[in-house]
């Protein structure tokens, strides 16, 4: 899992720009994520957020800058299989059950049968769909869905785990349910998370840091140190330093441009 | 993606079967009631009961014929059987080509949308010509080429449509090219091959037959059917009708049952 | 890519294959390979040799072929049309009224798909003999094809209206329950706008299918007016003159072709958003 190295993600001055329309989705970026650090990145549309993740996940190349994970290059770092990723869909194998969807990057890391079922059967445990390995995917609403490719990105105990907006597509009760959950299943395996979101509270409730950012040219406006104890409960929601927090995001975003006319968002995450 | 759970315990046993029937049941009706109408109308108003023979009749025929015209639909069946596997295999193969490397698609496709346009029927005596017009070979070729084109232009979309979502999740895996292709691909396009498999089932049958007209053996159903009404023997020629109709149905069910087998996963919404 | 450069991708590719032709014939006439058939001038002719043809007559004091195959060609475009225009209304109509009603639907589409299974050219004698009678004497003959064509022009436009019928946004048909509106207003101000790339994609197939149901229905009937007619005749004359039969078909590729842009430009018209790329 995650090495010595002091960071897991550095990012140095990296820059984005989409030929097309001009747009400067990044402009230099400096981050760094520690081993273990859950930091959301939050912003209204534009302000390049997504288009960060994938730089990480060298899914994009940057313009300019270095992006080191692991202590490699970021294209290494892919190549060594890493991170796993997490999408708003989430993109599941209609033919395949959902074992084998959580399989899927085993069997691309050439692991043994036996590796895999034993490995499958804890992500199912850890995700709590233990019954439902034999299903296929359209038999599951959205949010089972959504946690069978949180096992499946979390499968091969990668360092880093990279999530675009994962729950945006589910209703709000069930989103605090899998935000617990989330938060669970790291404190178990302990990798480094990099979360998406729109939303404030979802931003504050499950990260030790917030990274606010904003657009045109996306950067970061600030961020928000998290210290709320973990682990964390539906009660932490109610904490007066959880409000306090949460106004503090939302002054940074409102300072450094959220009230943008929905015109102005310029194309590309 | 849906956010409905779909549960497995469905109605009643009684539930079900009285739903299946009642999807069966118009299709019946109609065809009682044509059938009813058609005999019917011949008997009472002696309609054309030179060109259009009764229902009772061809059905007759059809029985006591049997002993020519059934060997002949299988023979002829034999040749659209053959033109089938060339022409789907053709078409697949063509299909991962021009999928595998763009630049092929880029000049092929309009070349292969004008060829969709080009009656084939101009192109039976040709294969005749070259094939020998009695051999069954020339028949498989109609066929073959009928069936080849449907088959390129679906299975390619469905090799195409994997999502950027998808692609993006592999390349998360650093997969090569090759397990992308096998991994994703060529899953998604399987429904789309099976789509053109039903339809080009249809048109082998239909080509096998086209192409003995320019000629064939004489124990072949086309060449039968043509010559039965050559001589106005209309009923025999509806009984052979009838025969090549059941064997098309035969080979399309055939293909949709291949379906259900091979991709068991895909949602019941998934139309034909 | 631009246009012109895409016609020029095409242009070449097509010289390419002309090329291919040339090349597979003289491989296979060097070495005296007989799989998958024997390769000579009357199997493949040279490329030359076909049109030149175009340029002679076909028999003694007649016009060149080609001015005579232009006229065949025309002969069987009228049917070919006036069998699609009939075949595009009968399916239109028969989608229309199928979306709605599930049961009608129930009852009839596997007989519409069922249809298909019915090798046309063997229905077609029967057809011509039993529709010339009934038409008007200025339309014998060649109306008889007509029908055959319609045959085979109203099945992908039944298939695909109805389907394009259907596709109507949920969201929208709610929203003209709202308004009251009767089911006419209903199908012509949402339902059919919504067919439309659906009822074109599948004119473009009927196009090359009312094509191939005029020679159809051309062969048994002994017109000689026509394509099919042409092709009957040259057939015959195959093992002497191949080269003539092969101009037969590259005018009948041309009728083909023709009618399909014809809907593809008429669509880019009408429906003014890029037609889909496949069939």
């Amino acid at each position: 899992m995650s090495d010595a190295a002091p960071t897991v993600v550095r990012i140095e001055r990296v820059t984005k720009t989409f030929p097309q329309g001009n747009v400067t989705a990044l402009q230099d970026i400096d981050l760094e994520l520690a081993p273990k650090e859950f930091a959301s990145l939050i912003g209204p549309s534009g302000c390049g957020k997504s288009t960060l993740l994938r730089v990480i996940g060298d899914l994009i190349e940057p313009t300019s800058g270095t992006v080191t994970v692991n202590g490699k290059p970021a294209r290494q770092a892919r190549n060594d299989g890493d991170y796993g990723i997490v999408f708003q869909d989430a993109v599941l194998f209609d033919w395949r059950t959902v074992a084998k969807n959580i399989a899927l990057p085993l069997e691309m890391l050439g692991w043994g049968r036996a590796k895999r079922k034993a490995r499958v059967e804890a992500m199912l445990e850890l995700v709590e769909l233990g019954s439902f390995a034999e299903h296929h995917p359209w038999q599951l609403s959205g949010g089972m869905q959504q946690r069978v490719a949180i096992a499946r990105a979390l499968a091969f105990e990668p360092a880093l785990l990279l999530m675009d907006e994962p729950f945006g597509a589910l209703d709000e009760m069930t989103r605090e349910r899998l935000n617990l959950e989330l938060l669970s299943i790291w404190a178990q395996t302990g990798s480094t998370v990099v979360f998406v979101t729109h939303s404030i509270s979802e931003a504050v409730f499950l990260s030790s840091r917030v990274v606010v950012m904003s657009p045109r040219p996306g950067r970061i406006a600030g961020f928000v140190d998290v210290d709320l104890p973990y682990p964390r409960s539906v009660e932490t929601r109610e904490e007066p330093r959880f409000f306090e927090l949460v106004t503090e995001v939302r002054e940074l975003l409102r300072k450094r441009g959220e009230h943008l006319l929905p015109e102005e968002a310029a194309a590309l995450e | 993606m849906s956010g409905i759970v779909i549960s497995e315990r469905g109605p009643t046993v009684g539930g079900r079967a009285v739903r299946q029937a009642g999807e069966w049941l118009p299709a019946l009706v109609v065809a009682a009631v044509v059938i009813g109408t058609w005999e019917g109308a011949i008997v009472a108003f002696h309609i054309q009961q030179f060109l259009l023979p009764k229902p009772s009749d061809i059905a007759s025929t059809f029985w006591t014929q049997r002993h020519e015209l059934w060997p002949a639909g299988w023979y002829t069946f034999k040749e659209a059987l053959g033109g089938f596997a060339i022409g789907s295999l053709a078409g697949v193969a063509a299909a991962t080509l021009v999928g595998r490397f763009k630049g092929l698609g880029t000049a092929l496709m309009p070349i292969f949308i004008a060829a969709n346009a080009v009656p084939i029927i101009a192109f039976a005596p040709i294969f005749g010509a070259w094939f020998n017009p009695i051999s069954p070979h020339s028949k498989m070729a109609v066929a073959a080429v009928l069936c080849f084109l449907p088959v390129m232009v679906n299975t390619l979309r469905g090799l195409q449509s994997a999502s950027p979502r998808q692609l993006e999740l592999m390349r998360s895996y650093a997969a090569s090219e090759l397990e992308i292709w096998r991994r994703v691909r060529v899953p998604t396009a399987l429904p789309f091959l099976f789509t053109a498999l039903k339809v080009a089932s249809v048109l082998a049958m239909i080509g096998a037959i086209v192409g003995e007209y320019f000629g064939g053996a004489l124990n072949a159903l086309g060449v039968i059917i043509n010559s039965e009404a050559n001589v106005f023997h209309f009923t025999t020629a509806w009984a052979g009708i009838l025969v090549a109709c059941l064997l098309g149905i035969a080979l399309y069910s055939s293909v949709v049952l291949v379906e259900r087998v091979a991709i068991r996963w895909a949602p019941q919404a998934r139309d034909s | 890519m631009p246009v012109v450069k895409r016609v020029g991708v095409v242009a070449a590719t097509v010289v390419l294959l002309l090329c291919c032709w040339e090349l597979y014939r003289w491989i296979w006439t060097s070495t005296g390979w007989t799989w998958p058939f024997l390769v000579n001038d009357t199997s493949m002719p040279h490329l030359w040799t076909i049109a030149k043809a175009f340029g002679q007559p076909a028999q003694v004091n007649q016009p060149a072929l080609i001015t005579v195959l232009l006229h065949k060609m025309l002969f069987t475009a009228k049917e070919a049309a006036a069998g699609f225009a009939i075949g595009a209304v009968i399916g239109f109509a028969l989608g229309v009224i199928l979306v709605h009603s599930r049961l009608l639907q129930r009852g009839f589409l596997p007989y519409i798909v069922g249809s298909q299974t019915v090798p046309i050219l063997a229905i077609a004698p029967m057809v011509v003999v039993w529709v010339n009678p009934k038409l008007p004497t200025g339309l014998q003959g060649w109306g008889a094809v007509a029908v055959i064509a319609a045959y085979l022009t109203f099945f992908p436009v039944t298939i695909n209206t109805l389907r394009g019928l259907q596709s109507a946004n949920p969201r929208a048909l709610e929203l003209m329950r709202t308004y009251a509106a009767s089911r006419w207003t209903v199908l012509w101000k949402l339902r059919v706008p919504a067919s439309l790339p659906y009822v074109f994609s599948a004119l473009r197939l009927a196009a090359t299918a009312s094509v191939v149901g005029a020679i159809i229905g051309e062969l048994p009937s002994g017109l000689q007016d026509g394509l099919g007619g042409a092709i009957i005749n040259f057939n015959q004359y195959y093992s002497i003159e191949p080269q003539e039969l092969w101009a037969t078909n590259v005018i009948a590729a041309v009728l083909g072709i023709g009618f399909f842009v014809i809907v593809v430009l008429a669509e880019r018209a009408i429906v003014r958003r890029p037609p889909e790329s496949s069939t």
